[in-house]
């Protein structure tokens, strides 16, 4: 029952993904062709209250519902995991026009043959545990 | 009646960012992070792949909340479409219709594309190989470059982390890549 809570937040991540319309595959191609503010603004508004958040925490050491300090893990130092690794990903996000959460928003709105692509990405997580001492990281 | 109306309408893109930084203050509050995609190594490590790559050898049930996360996310999905799907389609700009027609597609009449989506395409062999090799690349990519969209877009940029930023630099080089360069061999009219 303690995880209820994250199911709850999944329902509304499910929801926003939806109602923002960022879910769709159109969406997606139409930031890739400049067309239109929205996904811009999407992301751009989350990163900038984002900051504005994280920064809040760490000042004023805001806890979690447990009375548990909040830590910021940082991310290792690396050029071409991030390099690389990145631009694989938008390859695969440009022409799925779904990213790995969406995928199973799609699910559950319908968009069954995202099955596909979600086990696509299933067989691309088991490439890279295989292969992944011979990356450059 | 209004209030139908306003949760059947989209939502503009000032308050969908404000709802997705609700979302991730919800997660810190919840002592946990907001990144999706470590999903698929957990998916990977409960069916047993801790026997091929050590990759997969790892603390799993720790992660147990997320896959939770991603069932919430399934049902958000299934619920907005039930109750609040508005039209249905995306109110895409003009311009972006017309870059549709010069890449063979129509105009939409839904949320994905039938060229993509819709049965006969998605089993069609091309159409089946398009959607599974996309699903390849985004789930080998995010676990190359160790997050997503949530992970490093949203999650890393807010903690101002300079991989997250090179990261979401690959993506939209990956994504430009694809959209202006390999899209004209894959869809003709």
């Amino acid at each position: 029952m303690r995880y209820i809570k994250f199911f709850f937040a999944g329902v509304l991540f499910g929801i926003i993904m939806v109602k923002s319309e960022a879910f769709s595959w159109y969406r997606i191609q139409e930031m890739f062709h400049f067309r239109s503010f929205h996904m811009f603004g999407i992301i751009g508004v989350a990163v900038v209250l984002g900051i504005l958040l994280v920064s809040a925490i760490k000042r004023y050491q805001i806890r979690d519902f447990e009375g548990q300090p909040i830590v910021f893990a940082d991310k290792a130092i690396s050029f071409w995991r991030y390099a690389l690794g990145g631009t694989i990903f938008g390859l695969g996000w440009a022409l799925s026009g779904a990213c790995p959460g969406p995928m199973f928003v799609n699910l559950g709105y319908g968009v069954y043959t995202m099955g596909i692509v979600i086990v696509g990405a299933w067989l691309g997580t088991m490439l890279y545990g295989l292969v992944h001492n011979y990356l450059p990281h | 009646m209004i209030v139908i109306e306003w949760l059947s309408a989209p939502w503009p893109w000032y308050f969908s960012g404000m709802m997705i930084s609700l979302l991730m203050w919800l997660m810190l509050y919840f002592g946990k992070t907001f990144a999706f995609s470590s999903n698929f190594r957990t998916l990977c490590a409960m069916c047993g792949l801790g026997t091929v790559s050590s990759y997969f050898q790892y603390d799993w049930k720790s992660q147990i909340w997320n896959v939770i996360f991603l069932l919430g996310a399934i049902a958000g999905g299934w619920l907005s479409s039930a109750y609040w799907m508005g039209s249905g389609i995306p109110e895409v700009s003009e311009y972006f219709i017309s870059d549709l027609m010069a890449m063979g597609f129509s105009a939409p009449t839904s949320m994905q594309p039938s060229e993509l989506y819709d049965l006969q395409h998605a089993f069609s062999l091309k159409g089946f190989l398009i959607l599974l090799l996309g699903g390849i690349m985004v789930g080998f990519g995010a676990r190359y470059a160790g997050g997503c969209t949530s992970g490093h877009a949203i999650s890393g940029l807010s903690n101002l982390q300079w991989p997250s930023l090179l990261a979401v630099l690959g993506f939209f080089a990956g994504g430009l890549f694809m959209t202006y360069v390999v899209f004209p061999y894959l869809f003709s009219k």
